[in-house]
Parts: structure tokens; C-alpha cells; sequence
């Protein structure tokens, strides 16, 4: 997983609540057996008029031109501004991977699906939650402004406005620390071997029906 | 101190505790399908790590198998490859798998608790958010991503934060035709679709009680719905006598001090909760959903709501879009909605009790000239043999349903069963997303028994008025 630091980045606006799973990859796609390619997809059923099918030339489909993220001054965003509950329904990891496939390697919203905010930190984007007030000025100052760029810095935990303005957002220090270092999970638990076979050892004959053979 | 079942089952899995509160905690079984293993076996091989414990894993293709037809193999050559794919890393790993053609297959969330691979007190996870099911059985379990499947796999535990607590308490007797879908649509209305985020929910009181193991099922595979990555019932006499003799149930001596030990799997009588909810089901109607997400949804008695009656300008936006994209009209009757397809099948409701209700409600009756395809899908090999041996499989053609093989089918429409564009749809799924059953198609949840009223009248009924 990459590491996250720091980042400059446009900042793209997507102005809906309980953006879900399937509007962010359908489920189509996920018949893939990959982990990359899925950016080309992403929101499909909202970016292109088009009914999407795995493998197709994204190029030569009709646009949506209605789509926020169709507009040319969102081009090359990597901060994406949502709102209320967002990446809620399935566990999907298709979905993280096509946000940052596609380019955002940060998502700014009141509030996200618990899966989805989990998924996101296997994958190196910074899922911020910003209290609904600062989210709705935030939104907007980048509609009325293009070119919009905002600074995040996850070691301080800060978001830079460009009026140099900074707020403060919270974060689980354990997940910050291993995005911060790219860490790979599996790793780090499999250092911890010796106490995952002694809590075997001593639960099992505790609960012996817990560990029947499938 | 009083303790939740809850912090229950969380103390009894943890492995080790970091000094930031992030845990590692033991997960007792994994459950794996098609669709987002691939990627985590990939992992798995890349790294040269092979599986901690091989025999805590049960796998099963379930997304993008075919419901009709099945000898003829997958069509699609994507779907095809997902599912030889699982197929391959199960061989190659020597893990447990119910291949498509095994009488046994079905939805992974049917065939656990069907099998008795689910258990109380056990943690569950599987790469899917409907995960949640298990929970009727007092288990942990919670839907995981691609990451966790493989971070499961080679470590037999996962990173977790701890959830708050949620009680959900559930008064009142619902009224005939009520059912475990109506009451979880009722609660995602008055929570909504984020309000059990964070939580793990506990489902307690005597409409819950009341309830048979699958509707307990059916009830805690939308806690996710409601924002909950796990709902939970406690252990009581129906969990275990659902689980005697099931083929990986204990059995013998074991199975004595396994009852012993799930005795005790409930919430301390004074145990607090970080949130608690009232809702009373003594009226209830059985619920539909108008719009694109769960919390849309009014009993069938009432009208499709109007936005500018709301107040919060995020939802009356939400609300605008919904019924834009649903194509119906505001103060509208639910009743006047007529549909084109009935679905009746998915994690939520494909169990052998769902299918005896739809069934009693199509006998000697005709499919409305107005549906183009009304659809049975039973949730495993298993619910589909009861079935026909109760005569249900007949019933349900003699009235124009088709009556398939076991899968996911038309609730996320991976393989071939899906709604077309505008295609009205009602659904016994658990998901009313936008393009979720098909790109542009529209759907409403309901209950079996209102799925299938619906397919023989062409339109919404209230089921509680019919004799």
C-alpha cells in the first residue's frame, strides 16, 4: 500500500447524500479478478448515458455532461468533497480501488458507511470526516472558485483552505500511523504469531466446537 | 460489571490489545464466495503465505451463478472465470468448497446457519456486508472488504475498532402478513440508513422473541441497511433447536456443553447501551419502499411522500432525485403502483418459510397479465428440495412464476437475471439502490407474501385486508 503524507490537490464536488456502492463501481465490473482498472468505471451508470460492460473503450461512450465530475474544471481532482453517509451498502472493496484508480487519493465527508471508511484505509485514501457546517462552506467555495486546491497534511491531521485558513480533523492513531507508513497489515499481525496460536491453545479447549474442521 | 452480548463476544475474541484501542481480534470462521476473494487469494500467493487455519473457511459461488440452465455451465465468460477462479484457490489451498453443481450450494448467507458452519458465539466474517445475518444466532459477524478476506485468511484474525452498543427494543405483537422484513424496514425509517453506523445493534423484545430463526435472519441482514455492520439476537430455545442436527452442528457431548456455554450468550439484564431505540409494531403495515435507499419506505396503506413537506433540504433533495429516478409522483397511492417484474429470492428472503408464504398466496392463482416475469430463487440446493417436496415448486408454476437454482440472482443482478431500464420491480432483496437490480430499473422492497400478493394483482395490495 502506498504511504499517505501529504497531498496538494484539486478539489472535485460531488453534491449528493448516501452516495452508494453500486453508484460508485456496479456491480458489473466486479467480476473482475483484478485489483487495478476500475477507475474508467467509476460512478458509471451516472458518468456515461451508456449501459457499461467490463473491458469496453470508455473513450468513445456518450457523457453525461450533467455528471459533477464530467466538468472539465474537475479534471485531475484528487480531493473529492461528498456528503452525508458516503459508500454505504456493500463491502465491495471494488469501490476504493476505483476512487483511487481513478485519481482521489482523499475523500471529504460529514459521515461514511463504517465498511467503506475501513476499506479505504487498506488502500492508501485518507477518508476525512468534517463536521456538515464546515463540509457545506467548503463545497461552496470550491463551486464558486475553479481551480480550487486544498493542502492535507495527515501527520499534523490539518486541512489547508487557500486563504491559508486550517482546520483540524480527528483520526484513529493506529490507522493513521500505518497509512502514514504504508504499513502492510498482514505483516505487522504476523508479528504477533506467538499470541494468535497461544489464545488458540488456550480457547480451545474452552470452546472446542468453535474450531471444528470445515 | 453488566456486559452486553456485545462486549461479550468482543472480550472473548480479542487476541491482543493495542494501547490505541485498536484490537486484534479472532475471527472463528470465514466464510468466502467469488466475487471478492480473487483479489485476496492473489495476495495470499503473491506473498508465498498459505492460510492460518484451512479448516475455518467454508466457499461457496453464489453472485454470478446462473439460475437457469445450470448444466450448460456460465455464459459469460467474465462470470465463468470469477467463479473458476474460486473454484481454483479453493483446490489449491484445500479449502471446503460447494461447487455450482453441489446440491448443497446456495446464498453464503443461507447455507452457514443451513449447515451449522454458523454457531453462537462464534465470530463470522465474510466479504460481503450481509454478513450481518449470522448475527441471529448471537454471533459476531460483520461483512469485511477484499483487504480483511485476505488478512483473514493468512492470519485468522483482523485489526478491529470496537463498536458502541445500539438496543433496539421491539414491543408489540405485529398484526397477521406482518413480518421480520416489515419490522426491519420500519426500523431503518425511524433510524434511517446511517443511524446505526458505528453500532453494533441489539435486537430485544417480544416481537423479536416471536420471531422464527429466519425471520431473525431476515431481520439482522439489514442491520447493514440501517448503518450496522453486525446486528444480534441473543440465544434462546428457537437457536438451539434450529441448530440440533444440523451437519456441522456439535453433536454428542460436545453438543451438551456447546448448549451449556450458548446459555449464556445474551445482554446482562442491567447492561447499559451507548443508544437505545423503541419501536412498537403492534400496528404496523407491511412496509414498501418507494424510493432508492432503505429509509424510503411508508407502510402499503399509505402515499408516496410528498418533499416539499420535508423540512431538511439534503433529504427533500434526496427525496426529489428518488422519485425522479423512480418515476412516480408524489401523494401517489401505494397501491397504485403496478409493477413489471416480481422477485422473490436474495440473502434476505429465500428460506423455506419465505418461499411457504409467497407460495400460500399465489395457490390457484394467476401471474397479472401486466408482469412480465415473476421469478423464484431459492437461497441453497437444500430450501429448494424442501420445497418440492412440499409441492411449492408447483404452486408456484401452476401460477406463472418461474422457478429457478439458488444465487444471489436478480438482487444485485450480477449474472443474467435483471431488470431492463424503467423495469418496476417488487423485490424481497434488501436493496433499493439506483441501478442496483439493473442499470435504470426501479425497486421496492417488500415482504414475500407482499412480493408475491403483488405479482398476482399487477400491483400493490394490502395483504392484511385480503381474507
Amino acid at each position: 500500500m502506498e504511504a499517505f503524507k501529504q497531498l496538494m490537490g484539486l478539489v472535485a464536488v460531488l453534491d449528493r447524500a448516501n452516495v452508494d456502492t453500486d453508484a460508485i463501481i456496479p456491480k458489473q465490473f466486479l467480476k473482475s479478478i483484478e485489483r487495478t482498472g476500475f477507475g474508467r468505471y467509476l460512478f458509471d451508470e451516472w458518468r456515461y448515458f451508456d449501459q457499461g460492460q467490463p473491458g469496453m473503450d470508455c473513450s468513445k461512450r456518450p457523457i453525461n455532461p450533467e455528471f459533477e465530475l464530467n466538468q472539465p474544471r474537475y479534471q485531475g481532482a484528487t480531493v473529492l468533497l461528498a456528503k452525508e453517509n458516503f459508500g454505504c451498502g456493500s463491502s465491495r472493496e471494488h469501490a476504493p480501488w476505483a476512487l483511487l484508480d481513478y485519481g482521489f487519493r482523499v475523500i471529504i465527508a460529514p459521515s461514511f458507511a463504517d465498511i467503506f471508511y475501513n476499506n479505504c484505509f487498506k488502500n492508501g485514501i485518507l477518508p476525512i470526516v468534517l463536521e456538515a457546517h464546515k463540509l457545506n462552506d467548503l463545497m461552496w467555495q470550491v463551486k464558486q472558485q475553479p481551480g480550487y486546491q486544498l493542502v492535507v497534511d495527515l501527520d499534523k491531521q490539518t486541512i489547508t483552505l487557500p486563504d491559508q485558513q486550517q482546520w483540524i480533523f480527528d483520526i484513529d492513531t493506529a490507522r493513521k500511523y500505518r497509512l502514514l507508513h504504508g504499513l502492510d497489515d498482514i505483516d505487522l499481525t504476523l508479528q504477533q504469531s506467538d499470541k494468535i496460536k497461544a489464545y488458540e491453545q488456550q480457547r480451545k479447549p474452552q470452546v472446542p466446537w468453535l474450531f471444528s474442521d470445515i | 460489571m453488566c456486559k452486553t452480548l456485545y462486549d461479550k463476544l468482543w472480550e472473548q475474541h480479542i487476541v491482543y490489545q493495542e494501547a490505541s484501542g485498536a484490537t486484534l481480534l479472532y475471527i472463528d470462521r470465514h466464510l468466502v464466495h467469488e466475487v471478492t476473494s480473487p483479489q485476496a487469494f492473489a495476495g495470499l500467493r503473491l506473498a508465498k503465505r498459505q492460510p492460518w487455519r484451512v479448516s475455518a473457511n467454508l466457499a461457496v459461488p453464489d453472485h454470478n451463478v446462473p439460475t437457469i440452465n445450470r448444466e450448460a455451465g456460465i455464459a459469460d465468460p467474465v462470470s465463468r472465470l470469477q467463479v473458476e477462479t474460486l473454484d481454483k484457490n479453493c483446490q489449491d489451498y484445500g479449502i471446503t468448497e460447494f461447487h455450482m453443481k453441489d446440491r448443497r450450494q446456495g446464498i453464503v448467507h443461507v447455507i452457514g446457519p443451513e449447515q451449522g458452519v454458523t454457531l453462537p458465539g462464534m465470530t463470522v466474517v465474510c466479504g460481503d456486508s450481509h454478513t450481518s445475518t449470522h448475527g441471529a444466532f448471537g454471533a459476531l459477524a460483520f461483512g469485511i472488504g477484499t483487504s480483511e478476506v485476505e488478512h483473514v485468511l493468512a492470519t485468522q484474525c483482523l485489526v478491529q475498532q470496537k463498536s458502541k452498543n445500539m438496543l433496539v427494543q421491539v414491543e408489540g405483537m405485529t398484526r397477521p402478513h406482518v413480518t421480520a422484513k416489515d419490522i426491519i424496514l420500519a426500523i431503518i425509517a425511524q433510524i434511517g440508513t446511517a443511524g446505526g453506523t458505528g453500532y453494533t445493534i441489539e435486537f430485544m423484545g417480544p416481537a423479536i422473541t416471536a420471531l422464527s430463526m429466519e425471520g431473525r435472519m431476515s431481520l439482522c441482514n439489514m442491520a447493514i441497511e440501517a448503518g450496522a455492520r453486525a446486528g444480534l439476537i441473543a440465544v434462546d430455545e428457537k437457536t438451539i433447536e434450529y441448530l440440533r442436527d444440523r451437519p456441522y452442528s456439535p453433536k454428542g457431548d460436545l453438543w451438551s456443553k456447546a448448549v451449556e456455554n450458548w446459555q449464556t450468550l445474551h445482554s446482562d439484564a442491567d447492561a447499559q447501551f451507548d443508544k437505545s431505540i423503541d419501536v412498537n409494531v403492534s400496528q404496523l403495515s407491511p412496509q414498501v419502499t418507494w424510493g432508492t435507499s432503505p429509509e424510503m419506505v411508508v407502510g402499503v396503506d399509505e402515499c408516496v411522500p410528498v418533499p416539499e413537506q420535508q423540512s431538511d433540504s439534503v433529504k427533500q433533495e434526496s427525496m426529489n432525485r428518488a422519485l425522479d429516478y423512480m418515476g412516480l409522483s408524489a401523494g401517489m397511492k401505494i397501491t397504485d403502483i403496478t409493477l413489471d417484474k416480481v422477485f422473490i429470492g436474495s440473502c434476505t428472503n429465500s428460506r423455506i418459510e419465505d418461499l411457504r408464504v409467497a407460495a400460500a398466496m399465489v395457490s390457484d392463482k394467476k401471474v397479472a397479465k401486466n408482469i412480465k416475469q415473476a421469478l423464484v430463487v431459492p437461497g441453497s440446493g437444500l430450501v429448494k428440495q424442501q420445497a418440492e417436496q412440499e409441492g411449492l415448486d408447483q404452486i408456484f408454476l401452476a401460477a406463472g412464476f418461474e422457478w429457478r437454482e439458488p444465487g444471489c440472482s436478480m438482487c444485485l443482478a450480477m449474472n443474467a437475471d435483471r431488470l431492463e431500464p424503467e423495469e418496476r420491480c417488487a423485490s424481497t432483496s434488501n436493496r433499493n439502490f439506483e441501478g442496483r437490480q439493473g442499470k435504470g430499473g426501479r425497486t421496492h422492497l417488500v415482504s414475500p407474501a407482499m412480493a408475491a400478493a403483488a405479482a398476482i394483482a399487477g400491483h400493490f395490495v394490502d395483504i392484511t385486508k385480503i381474507n
